[in-house]
């Protein structure tokens, strides 16, 4: 199987400080693919890279979308990404806190529709008929994310578990074959994490969107994982199944520290 | 907790003690010394003082009063306010509202010339053009939240293309229109490409240096703009080529204003529900959210000032053709203060808001000529405690509701 995702020696530099050190990293279609590292080992970086928000010092990023062809997305814009299919949450919730629940997610659909301004002065045929199925399509995937009561509410409003997946429901809205997670867990309770781990396997099982997330909750991502990777100082030091992962001695270096065997 | 209370309650007196002892003392030259230069005496109104120091200690209750009752639970109270809809949007939200309301509106907007003086249609005139800037600049403003603080650049661009298209090649005002929405347009995505990187604060400062700048060049640019002397003998738009009186063409402006109202309010309304107001939307409330979703920034800032700027146009030649003369000095950057102002205190992002704060902002300082010194005093202190106690504006915007039924996804707009 070829990787839906992949990094080719890919570097990170901020001034002196080396972010990323030449990662080469695969992300397998129908996979749960999660990253895990100490603070600031780069893991967001990372994802920034992927999806556009930093331009990589050096090397490249290619997708592989099912069904097309494998293209290079290095550099490109935020939106690019997000159009050729890869799309993301943030580790700090990044909602639109003054729209609605609904609005939130139709926003998600902007990129799958093409109204322009003549279209919404107009409100021609072909404008509300795809106005109404952004509608139809938002309102679907709030449903099947089991948030269909609250879209009328305002997203700051909502409880912090539901803003978590808003976001969630927000970037699937954008049509991607692969999502980007970053720590989505973070902050929940320990019955909100379960529920967002049966929720990351439908999205795998269910939607057929292969899924690569950052996360500190090492239950969580050795329950929910196909393949792990771990890097520590923008360096690769390890791949595996969670399993394999879970014996390495240099994860458990990174993790706990030199002197550990004593 | 009636200890709790007592407490609080001889703490707010001390406060008030101390409020009072401040307005006695720095009040004190102004209110009760007063020296008769004829008698060369010096007259101590002691009795000054003491009103002064009353009204300050009653007031400051008041204030405090008020204050605390919009503090208290504040986050919690402001969300609460936020779901629950005043009367006002009420009225524009729900039909059987809205449609007698429009109809009294409607009516009143076609009777109001014929029954009022030809000062008063002149100004009424004025507001409405404040009207439809507020409308624009609420585009940018409001919906992209980029804030502009030299769109005054754009409504001098409209009224200054109608102004030379006239004087050198004798345009008349129906061409004018479409020519000066479409110069302001360009000048606006003109100024969206060196901003596009920009947020906050330095937009601001970079979009008044726009607005300064285009006043000064049309001030010293002689051979172009005829310098602060400006140009004069702009024509009235004719009626199908009647020539009016003056009184007729000042009410036929009038009309020709509620019309580019009644546009403006349409199609902004529209545009605010559509995929392209959802994207300015976004850009507000999160610039790097917004590009996640798949929408290109670029495009979304280039839109939101060419859309903000056109109606700024549009008025451009309405006001050139209104006061028939147009030069320099009715572009400064307090007209766009005042403008924002119409935007922040009717309310950002709500249509009726915009309408009602630009009617207040701009027919208030006539009406207050009553109280002809005072009256701009009066004017800011009506400002201030608008914000104080209604920060949100007259009426905030609302955010359109959809209703579900249950079973599926057959769907109905509320």
């Amino acid at each position: 199987m070829s990787a839906i995702l992949e990094t080719k020696n890919l570097s990170m530099n901020f001034g002196g400080l080396t972010a990323l050190d030449r990662l080469d990293i695969g992300v397998l279609p129908g996979e749960i693919t999660a990253l895990i590292g100490p603070n600031g080992a780069g893991k967001t970086t990372l994802f920034n890279c992927i999806t556009g928000i930093y331009s990589p010092t050096a090397g490249n990023i290619f997708i592989t979308p099912p069904g097309g062809r494998r293209r290079e997305i290095t550099g490109l814009n935020i939106n690019k990404v997000t159009e050729g299919g890869v799309a993301r949450t943030f580790q700090n919730i990044r909602l639109f806190p003054d729209m609605t629940v609904l609005e939130n997610v139709m926003v998600g659909r902007h990129c799958r529709a093409s109204a322009g301004i003549l279209g919404a002065i107009l409100r021609d045929g072909a404008t509300m008929t795809e106005e109404k199925s952004i509608v139809a399509t938002s309102y679907e995937i709030l449903q099947r994310m089991g948030l269909a009561e609250h879209v009328n509410l305002l997203a700051r409003n909502l409880p912090y578990g539901l803003q978590r997946r808003l976001e969630i429901a927000r970037a699937m809205a954008t049509d991607p074959f692969l999502l980007l997670l970053d720590e989505p867990a973070a902050g929940m309770n320990p019955q909100e994490t379960k529920d967002l781990e049966s929720l990351i396997i439908r999205i795998r099982d269910e939607w057929k969107i292969s899924v690569f997330l950052i996360e500190h909750d090492m239950r969580l991502v050795m329950g929910l994982s196909d393949s792990v990777y771990v890097i520590d100082y923008g360096e690769l030091i390890a791949k595996g199944t969670p399993q394999e992962i879970r014996r390495n001695p240099e994860v458990i270096k990174a993790y706990l520290g030199e002197d550990v065997s004593a | 907790m009636s200890d709790l209370n007592n407490t609080r309650y001889i703490e707010g007196v001390k406060q008030s003690v101390v409020i009072s002892l401040w307005f006695m003392f720095l009040t004190f030259p102004i209110m009760v010394i007063r020296v008769d230069t004829i008698e060369k005496t010096i007259d101590w109104r002691w009795m000054n003082m003491v009103y002064v120091g009353i009204s300050s200690f009653v007031l400051s209750f008041v204030w405090r009063y008020l204050t605390g009752k919009s503090t208290s639970r504040k986050a919690e109270r402001a969300d609460r306010k936020r779901e629950r809809k005043s009367f006002l949007q009420r009225v524009a939200s729900e039909k059987k509202l809205s449609l007698p309301a429009i109809a009294v509106v409607a009516l009143a907007a076609a009777v109001f010339p014929f029954v009022s003086s030809t000062y008063q249609t002149n100004i009424m005139t004025t507001a409405l053009m404040y009207v439809v800037l507020g409308l624009g600049l609420n585009i940018v403003v409001g919906q992209a939240g980029l804030l502009n603080l030299g769109y005054v650049a754009f409504y001098a661009a409209g009224a200054y293309t109608y102004a030379l298209l006239y004087y050198h090649f004798g345009v008349g005002f129906w061409l004018a229109l479409p020519l000066g929405a479409l110069a302001a347009t360009i000048l606006g995505i003109l100024l969206a490409l060196p901003v596009l990187r920009l947020q906050g604060d330095y937009l601001a400062i970079v979009t008044l240096g726009f607005g300064e700048i285009t006043r000064i060049v049309l001030e010293n640019w002689n051979e172009f703009s005829f310098g602060p002397s400006g140009i004069s003998g702009i024509p009235r738009p004719g009626l199908f080529g009647m020539e009016l009186s003056m009184q007729d063409a000042q009410v036929y402006l009038y009309f020709l204003m509620i019309g580019l109202c009644i546009v403006t309010m349409f199609v902004v309304n529209r545009l605010q529900d559509s995929r392209i107001g959802r994207a300015l939307l976004a850009l507000r409330e999160d610039e790097i959210a917004c590009q996640a979703m798949g929408i290109d920034k670029t495009k979304v800032k280039m839109t939101a000032f060419a859309l903000g700027s056109t109606w700024a146009g549009l008025v451009g030649v309405f006001f050139a053709a209104k006061t028939t003369f147009v030069n320099p000095a009715s572009f400064t950057f307090l007209e766009s203060a005042m403008i924002l102002s119409i935007v922040v205190l009717g309310g950002t992002g709500s249509i009726i808001g915009i309408v009602i704060g630009a009617l207040v902002l701009i027919l208030l300082p006539e009406y207050l000529r009553a109280f002809s010194d005072y009256r701009m005093i009066l004017f800011g202190i009506i400002m201030v405690i608008m914000m104080v106690f209604r920060p949100q504006g007259i009426v905030a915007g609302v955010r359109k509701k959809y209703e579900f039924q249950t079973e599926g996804d057959k769907l109905k707009k509320l």
